[in-house]
């Protein structure tokens, strides 16, 4: 069937004024926060407990925006005769985020866990130097880390957990079996 | 002396109503055409959802530097704006708002003629600014501006004729004081025509095929700054007041209501402008912009037709009611 000529027209009209009568959908950025899904990747922090200066992350960072600077103590040997170990300690590190291009990919490298995404991005500046966020700028950012987000329903337990309660039950297990042992002999002495 | 200070009143009221009601359509135009749009519009300016948007516009628009360029027709080129803005001025004087005595600017005995013969000089200023720009897009834009007023000119003036045919004057206090209801089914294709045909003239979306931003740049306005580039579009704006508000008085009824008797006359006046002042806008958020040959197919074999088969059925139900 043919259409009615002007239908097309009347649609358009009907189409604008239907959107007036909805709300808006505009953000209303700086007077509301906006609504960030999870995961978003706002600024970078760093858990620097967690770093061993391993400098994997540098190494990876494809435009080389992560800078390490760190120095070797040797740690005198733990017990008599035994072997000096030296250990690394970290001097500088910083994410110049005018560089940065949000990868992720040294939160993804990272072995230790030292480096995370936070959701926080209002950290513009009026001078591009100091957009170089130093150590303790990185370190402060992981307050705002927000937990991670929760597993599906039906999931698989985190490999941590997993390891975590293995280790737990087998120190129980042991635990109990060392409290029966030392409760049996006072048994046999009673029954004696 | 009492004349001379009743018409400077009544020249001090028009003129106020000249600067502020572009103003208000203006500003409705941002916040209907944002919410359209799924936005919100200007928000900040003025405190409450920016209403004072486009009186910030008019400061910035009188900081800007006047440029002239240095090719141009200095005098024609400077000149440009006010021949577009004035005539609507002096069509906004001749629009009666209520049947009262004093609720009209100047009763012009050949009200339709002067009307149509002045909104014809406003599509000047366009066709100069085009010429003495000295820049090719500008030109364009003139010439463009000439094809359509060509072509939109002479539906607008059939209609109105078929008005006048069923009113027997062309003054416009006589037309609405001849108005009966069911003239508006009876002249409700020329309507339709005269408003389509005056949307062109204004160079409204979707007949801004001479301001074409996305081809000519800004057509006939492009080498336009400042406080002459918002002359300019303060007279679209007041266009659009002007071509709403002879629209009601041609074929609305004007003052006539369903009730409310002639005190609140003006108030209906100002109602339906305000309706069809909204069509615009509508009009404008819905459609795309025509092509130049859709443009002109379109007031030639549409509505030129249907404008002489107005003229022809007004004059058969003239004939046929004597």
């Amino acid at each position: 069937m043919a259409p009615i000529p002007g239908s097309g027209l009347a649609k358009g009209l009907a189409v604008t004024l239907r959107t007036m009568t909805r709300k808006s959908v505009t953000a209303r950025y700086p007077d509301t926060q906006p609504e960030l899904p999870p995961r978003s990747r706002g600024v970078i922090g760093l858990f620097e407990e967690n770093c061993t200066v391993c400098m994997l992350c540098a190494r990876e960072c494809p435009d080389w925006c992560i800078y390490i600077d760190s120095h070797k103590e040797t740690l005198p040997a733990a017990a008599p005769g035994g072997r000096e170990r030296s250990r690394n300690v970290l001097d500088r590190f910083a994410i110049d985020f005018s560089l940065c291009m949000y990868c992720g990919i040294c939160i993804e490298v990272c072995p230790f866990d030292a480096l995370f995404w936070s959701p926080e991005f209002e950290y513009a500046e009026t001078d591009i130097l100091e957009l170089t966020h130093e150590r303790d700028k990185l370190r402060e950012w992981m307050w705002t880390v927000p937990a991670p987000p929760a597993l599906d329903p039906a999931a698989e337990e985190p490999k941590e957990i997993v390891a975590a309660r293995k280790t737990a039950d087998k120190l129980a297990a042991a635990e109990a079996a060392a409290r029966a042992a030392a409760s049996a002999p006072q048994e046999r002495e009673d029954g004696e | 002396m009492n004349d001379v200070l009743d018409v400077a009143i009544r020249l001090v009221i028009v003129f106020a109503a000249f600067l502020l009601l572009p103003l208000i359509v203006g500003q409705t135009e941002h916040k209907v055409m944002a919410h359209m749009q799924g936005r919100l519009g200007p928000m900040y300016v003025g405190g409450f959802h920016g209403w004072a948007q486009l009186v910030a516009d008019g400061v910035k628009f009188a900081q800007k530097e006047d440029i002239v360029p240095a090719a141009a027709d200095r005098r024609i080129f400077q000149l440009a704006p006010a021949v577009a803005l004035l005539p609507y001025l002096l069509v906004l004087v001749v629009i009666p708002i209520g049947p009262q005595e004093g609720a009209v600017g100047e009763v012009v005995d050949a009200g339709i003629f002067f009307v149509l013969a002045v909104m014809g000089i406003g599509v000047l200023g366009s066709l100069m600014a085009g010429w003495a720009s000295a820049n090719k897009f500008s030109l364009l834009g003139g010439l463009r501006t000439a094809a359509q007023l060509l072509a939109y000119e002479l539906p607008m003036l059939l209609t109105a004729a078929s008005v006048a045919m069923a009113a027997g004057t062309v003054s416009l206090p006589g037309v609405l004081n001849a108005f009966e209801w069911w003239w508006v089914p009876w002249q409700i294709v020329g309507a339709l025509v005269f408003f389509v045909a005056g949307l062109a003239e204004l160079q409204r979306p979707p007949f801004d095929m001479p301001v074409a931003d996305s081809e000519i740049i800004f057509g006939a306005y492009t080498e336009y700054t400042g406080l002459r580039f918002a002359l300019f579009m303060l007279a679209e704006y007041a266009g659009i007041v002007v071509l709403c508000g002879l629209t009601t008085v041609l074929f609305l009824g004007g003052w006539h209501g369903p009730f409310g008797g002639d005190d609140v006359g003006w108030l209906w006046t100002l109602l339906k402008t305000a309706v069809l002042a909204f069509v615009v806008i509508w009009l404008r958020v819905s459609y795309p912009r025509l092509r130049e040959d859709q443009l002109q197919k379109l007031a030639w074999t549409v509505l030129i037709p249907l404008a002489l088969a107005q003229i022809a059925l007004t004059g058969i139900v003239k004939v046929v009611i004597q």
